[in-house]
């Protein structure tokens, strides 16, 4: 499928900061489910300076931003096609220099708590290993907590949001991830676009998912919010740890003003255009 | 002075009665010092240490800033050849380090072999995934290393750590020296000391020689440090003197387009190298921890793009793990294809079931010790603990068994010490710096901590040690 994304993030801060920094992921990963037609990040802002660039050893590219004050407000705005193929959630032909035991190692959001180990327990009584426990777990995290926005925030912690039963992708992602840990499977947090979902019900946003190791198989996506393995309708980013270490757009501002953040997304089916 | 011959330890000047060759200039000085003129002495060698303010707490390990550790004038001595054989160790568990590091962070070579278990290596808490696949300039991922030693016996030297990070302390080694040679200026026209002066010049060199490819012309090294509120200031601001070098923090730092920059009176400044004494999570709050203000933002980003190097560079921790020491003389062999020269500790991990059950079967004889623990805290001395102590110990390590490793208790050699009573055999340990760059370098010398209390095992200067200065006798 070819999909077309348009994204822009605008920061207004007031009072105007004195600087800006920023490192951003936002390109989408080279692997065989994804042929990059064309992908642009731009950003609209007096006094830009962009560099340092590389990709790192998960095979993000990352680039660094920098905005000399003072910033009224600074917008990052992507925009590309992207010609996708469904490979059942199989990383097939990324290149990647972490080895997939680092992703065994819990952060704080992605510490599991007893009930998070029980959890992951069941399903693995129930399923034995490999492909079918990881199929298990994302079903049990998408069972155990249900999506539900404005519930949880930013920082809340996989073993929170499964006391709470509720949250979004993000909360959903990190439970699977501290529940694979469980199950001694490395798993990441990873994020990306989403079209639509299987049922046609246009979804249109940013969102993130978890990856599992599967021996013999690799790297594997799983999405719970979506009861499913990310496919043509998913643009795949970058990962990390956690949501924090996988974060798009990662940022430091100097001064004091307060920061107002606003998103415009489209992710498109190129086709119908 | 009577020594004790049946002393189980390993006396560094007396073997029975006569004095070992290194220390037969000292035989002289130590006997006919008066009480008077030894203790005048001593409060001179405390006011130029007060005077140059030198009172850090050695190794970063916390207690009041203010505190003085106490010198003890008695240097102590190696022969050359003593100190041939250490170097040569030395260096060569330094080159296995940074293979060791270059391999986890490239193809895992070492792991792929099984001669080190991955999970070992890859879910330590100091492997850094976000360095995976660098490979720093010249292949150096730790620029300085620390590396602690025990000798129980003429020929026999251990190592009981290493130190990859950025080991603190060679400001003692540094002064220690500068004080004995104001203070006893004969006692270095008497006898061939080699010096240890040449280090500030070597570690410029080597961290100079490791500047980035992008860096064309004389590089600009600087020393970040935490601040003046760290135990190590003293040291980092004493380096950059030393080296005539930028001493910064965080806030002198900048990063714009692809390098990192200083802040000067007279504009932007690019920096090539950075000598930073503050660790990982503090280095880069957009790629480790964010609500660090220590670092500087975006700086990984410039250093993992090949703008700036970093020394140590991040990641380095991996390889001085206590966990991971165990597989050093390993290391050696798979990296070097040589046998090793120094020693381990034999070590018991307390992860492993059979050591485990060893360990708490015989926790009066052993030292235990925290895996990620430094400082001699969180360490138990079973044969100078009481009861109790074991038992709240035992309990410790049941309960986080991979959080404990375990060794003999090491019959550590004495030094002659000025104490009250006159002179005294005191156990000490010894920290030589091993630079690596360009070139691998080792002043001949280095920092012997002494543990001042009678009987005492543990040198740590927040346990009651103190430092004395370290001669290697030339040829």
């Amino acid at each position: 499928m070819r999909l077309k994304v348009s994204h822009s993030t605008s920061y207004s801060y007031e009072p105007a900061k004195s600087g800006l920094i920023q490192s951003l992921r936002m390109w989408p990963s080279v692997y065989a489910g994804q042929k990059i037609i064309d992908w642009r990040v731009d950003i609209d802002a007096p006094s830009v300076r962009r560099g340092a660039s590389f990709r790192d050893g998960a095979g993000d590219l990352i680039e660094t931003v920098v905005i000399r004050g003072p910033v009224e407000q600074v917008t990052v705005r992507v925009s590309g096609e992207v010609e996708t193929q469904d490979l059942s959630g199989i990383l097939r032909g990324h290149v990647e220099k972490v080895p997939p035991l680092a992703y065994l190692r819990a952060s704080r959001m992605t510490r599991a708590d007893p009930a998070l180990a029980e959890l992951s327990a069941d399903v693995i009584a129930s399923t034995g290993g490999g492909l079918d426990a990881a199929h298990g777990l994302a079903a049990a995290v998408a069972e155990a907590i249900t999506y539900q926005p404005g519930e949880t925030e930013s920082d809340t912690t996989a073993a929170e949001a499964l006391a709470l039963g509720r949250g979004v992708c993000q909360d959903q992602a990190h439970a699977l991830i501290a529940m694979a840990h469980c199950a001694d499977m490395p798993a990441r947090y990873v994020t990306g676009y989403l079209h639509a979902t299987a049922d046609g019900t246009l979804h249109q946003a940013s969102h993130a998912w978890a990856e599992i190791h599967v021996d013999g198989l690799g790297w594997v996506g799983f999405d719970p919010a979506n009861r499913c393995c990310p496919n043509d309708l998913y643009i795949r980013l970058g990962s990390g740890h956690d949501a924090a270490g996988a974060a798009p757009i990662r940022g430091m501002a100097t001064g004091q003003g307060a920061e107002t953040l606003a998103v415009d997304l489209h992710v498109l089916d190129a086709s119908q255009q | 002075m009577s020594q004790n011959p049946i002393s189980r330890y390993f006396n560094e000047m007396y073997q029975g009665d006569a004095v070992r060759p290194p220390y037969r200039g000292l035989e002289d000085w130590s006997r006919d010092m008066p009480a008077e003129f030894r203790d005048m002495k001593q409060s001179e060698a405390e006011a130029l240490f007060r005077r140059i303010g030198i009172t850090f707490a050695v190794y970063g390990e916390g207690g009041s800033p203010d505190r003085l550790i106490p010198f003890d004038m008695f240097p102590r001595v190696f022969a050359a050849d003593e100190w041939y054989r250490l170097e040569r160790g030395i260096k060569q568990r330094a080159r296995a380090l940074n293979a060791f590091l270059v391999d986890v962070y490239g193809r895992g070579e070492i792991v792929k072999a099984g001669r080190i278990p991955g999970r070992l290596v890859y879910q330590n808490e100091a492997y850094e995934t976000a360095v995976c696949g660098i490979v720093p300039p010249k292949g150096v991922y730790s620029h300085i290393v620390g590396i602690d030693l025990v000798r129980t016996g003429p020929d026999e030297f251990f190592v009981l750590e290493d130190n990859c990070r950025t080991p603190s302390g060679v400001s003692y080694m540094l002064e220690n020296r500068e004080i004995m040679m104001r203070m006893f200026p004969q006692l270095f026209q008497e006898n061939r000391i080699a010096p240890v002066e040449t280090y500030p010049g070597l570690l410029k060199r080597t961290l100079a020689s490791v500047a980035p490819k992008k860096c064309d012309g004389e590089p600009r090294v600087v020393i970040l440090t935490p601040g003046h509120f760290n135990s190590a200031y003293y040291e980092h601001s004493f380096l950059a003197d030393m080296m005539g070098v930028e001493l910064v923090e965080g806030q002198d730092l900048f990063v714009e387009g692809d390098f990192c920059w200083m802040r000067t009176t007279e504009g932007p400044k690019k920096v090539d190298v950075i000598y930073r004494r503050l660790d990982d999570p503090f280095i880069d709050p957009l790629c480790f921890r964010p609500d660090s203000m220590l670092g500087v933002p975006g700086l990984m980003n410039v250093y993992r793009s090949g703008g700036v190097s970093i020394c140590s560079a991040p990641g380095a921790g991996v390889a001085d793990d206590k966990a991971i020491y165990t597989y050093v003389p390993d290391m050696i062999r798979f990296y070097l294809g040589e046998e090793p020269i120094l020693k381990n500790v034999p070590t018991w991990q307390c992860a492993k079931k059979d050591d485990c059950k060893y360990v708490l079967e015989n926790l009066g004889e052993l030292v235990v010790k925290e895996v990620h623990g430094s400082g001699g805290y969180g360490m138990l001395v079973g044969p100078r603990a009481t009861q109790s102590e074991i038992e709240l110990f035992a309990a410790k390590i049941r309960e986080r068994p991979e959080n404990y490793i375990a060794q003999p208790t090491l019959a550590l050699s004495t030094c002659p010490t000025f104490v009250e009573e006159g002179i005294a055999p005191r156990h000490v340990d010894l920290r030589p710096y091993c630079l690596v760059g360009e070139q691998i370098e080792l002043v001949p010398g280095g920092l012997t901590r002494v543990a001042l209390t009678e009987g005492s095992l543990v040198v740590n200067s927040s346990q009651g040690g103190g430092v004395k200065d370290t001669w290697v006798m030339a040829e």
